[in-house]
């Protein structure tokens, strides 16, 4: 029963890649993003690159995989083809898991990409390449997750994108992407630790980096998949309350 | 209610706000049968068909498809149905054939057949030759014929089919109504919600005619068409056509119900023949020119004008089709 419900959600996931996220525009985009926001820091500051590196690696999945599960959830909503899924003899929690396993797969190779420009271009060292494995999939699916949540509370995709930078915006300045979140002042050190991307980061830059780190990279993990099922199962909560309101 | 039906729904109701948009419905429908809900838009003909797959849960009442409760086992009875909802709803992006393959994958396929039965339903539905096609590029009436193809990959007993012929052109509705009574002809059930008098008429075994989230009669159309066939039915080609006009006939004495049908004006009653210098009395003091009388045999549509009393021109009206979408 369990194996035929992770074999529906990975056609899910497929059938999301093939139709959306390996398209020639989200592909070039993928690309670009993550070589543009590297490269106007690079430019900024050269020598900076390897302490604001792990932040960047964070802020390109965070903004890939937020946007793409978004978009995807809100369009497929918009033209019924959703209702196609909840028409199927699946769960609504296999459902939301295939949904983010595509959308964690494309956040994970942006990732990747940004990871590899960052090692292969400006030389960085990885120290704990276990640890950072484990870190970029779980922010993958932390962020695709945050990225249902926003789509399923939503009936727009401009709604979606909206709500998203919401979040995202903030979470560029309180979570220690550009600099450490213990400099900050005592309630945006508050703020911040209530947010996902604080441990993303975090846990990236001691994997890469072997030092900075607010707490150790393994605690970081943990409270990802904290964050990981917890808005898993808030998504699940409100898309379940959706389903029914709809006529 | 017959308690072997396929499908069996008890005291079904939904509320919107402050619309009741079902009403402790009671229906069954046999194995085999080709069972219709006619009514007008808004009647809550899809709401019903939305809480019999499990795509919403009612307010009170119960309902058996396939022998599953739809609010305590809704996997198991999706599992055993096809759904055909009122928008073709399939994947833009992919073929016809790749459509199929998710399709059978979302059901649970054995992964051998996918193929096969893909192409097995793609020949059946005169698609074949536009199995690599992707289906945001294909016409309506081929979006319908696929979206069906897909509710089938599995093999339902079932089939629910939401205003099928909706926004399609005469041929291809033509075409699909053929497709409908090949099921039947196959052992599926169908179950299907029209707001096309005619296509009742054509298609279904029994038919329960919904009226503002109340079935108000369960038959077939034959007999249906007897409940009326006392009453006479008149014709009339008149110019102009003041909206006024039904009511101003309802008080001639023997005309029990005035409705307009495309460019005619329809009457009728028991006696209505010695009803007929009256009529055209009225008619021409209210300046109104008569150019023909016809009297006709009453059908389906006469039967459901008479037990309704609603209107049979708005059973005509489609409801506005999605835009945006791969439908």
């Amino acid at each position: 029963m369990m194996g035929k419900e992770i074999k529906i959600a990975y056609y899910i996931a497929r059938k999301d890649l093939k139709a959306y996220y390996l398209k020639p525009p989200l592909i070039s985009w993928g690309i670009m993003l993550p070589i543009v926001f590297i490269l106007a820091f690079y430019l900024r500051n050269p020598e900076g690159i390897s302490e604001i590196g792990p932040g960047l690696v964070g802020m390109t999945m965070l903004f890939s995989t937020t946007s793409m599960a978004a978009i995807v959830i809100s369009f497929e909503k918009r033209i019924d083809a959703l209702e196609r899924l909840l028409m199927a003899p699946i769960h609504l929690r296999t459902i939301l898991i295939g949904k983010g396993l595509g959308a964690a797969a494309f956040g994970f190779a942006m990732g990747l990409i940004a990871l590899l420009l960052i090692v292969f271009v400006f030389g960085l060292h990885i120290a704990h390449p276990f640890s950072l494995l484990v870190s970029l999939l779980l922010s993958s699916f932390v962020f695709a997750f945050l990225g249902i949540l926003i789509s399923v509370g939503v009936r727009e995709i401009f709604e979606a994108m909206t709500l998203s930078n919401f979040f995202r915006f903030p979470m560029i300045f309180l979570c220690g992407v550009f600099s450490p979140i213990c400099t900050m002042p005592l309630a945006l050190q508050i703020i911040g630790f209530c947010l996902p991307l604080t441990y993303s980061v975090d846990a990236l830059r001691q994997s890469l980096l072997s030092h900075g780190g607010v707490i150790h990279r393994w605690l970081d993990i943990l409270i990802l998949a904290g964050f990981c099922l917890m808005l898993f199962e808030i998504a699940l909560i409100i898309f379940r309350k959706r389903t029914q309101e709809s006529s | 209610m017959d308690k072997n039906g396929i499908i069996q729904a008890q005291g079904l109701s939904k509320r919107f706000g402050a619309i009741q948009a079902v009403d402790r419905l009671n229906f069954s429908v046999k194995e085999g049968e080709i069972f219709g809900f006619l009514g007008p838009n808004g009647a809550g003909k899809t709401t019903t068909i939305r809480m019999l797959v499990g795509l919403l849960r009612p307010d009170s009442g119960t309902a058996l498809v396939n022998g599953y409760d739809v609010l305590n086992e809704p996997v198991r009875a999706k599992g055993s149905v096809g759904v055909v909802p009122e928008s073709s709803n399939l994947y833009g992006e992919l073929s016809a054939m790749e459509n199929l393959i998710y399709m059978a994958q979302l059901y649970d396929v054995p992964k051998k057949e996918w193929v096969p039965r893909g192409e097995e339903l793609l020949q059946e539905f005169n698609l074949l030759d536009r199995k690599n096609g992707k289906f945001q590029g294909f016409s309506r009436g081929m979006k319908r014929r696929l979206t069906i193809a897909a509710a089938l990959v599995h093999r339902p007993r079932i089939l629910f089919l939401d205003e099928p012929t909706t926004g399609l052109d005469v041929m291809s509705a033509r075409g699909l109504r053929a497709v409908v009574k090949n099921l039947k002809k196959k052992g599926v059930t169908v179950f299907l919600t029209t707001h096309l008098i005619q296509e009742a008429e054509d298609l279904c075994d029994r038919v329960a005619i919904i009226v503002k989230g109340k079935i108000r009669i369960t038959d077939t159309p034959e007999a249906l068409k007897e409940s009326v066939k006392e009453t006479e039915v008149l014709e009339m080609k008149v110019q102009p056509f003041p909206p006024s006009l039904p009511k101003d006939m309802e008080v001639i004495q023997g005309v029990e119900k005035a409705t307009i049908i495309e460019d005619k004006l329809r009457l009728y009653g028991k006696s209505l023949h010695g009803s007929i210098a009256p009529i055209i009395n009225q008619l021409d003091a209210k300046g109104i020119t008569t150019f023909s009388i016809h009297t006709l045999t009453p059908t389906l549509e006469d039967a459901f004008v008479k037990l309704t009393g609603v209107d049979a021109e708005s059973m005509r009206v489609d409801k506005p089709i999605k835009t945006g979408g791969p439908g």
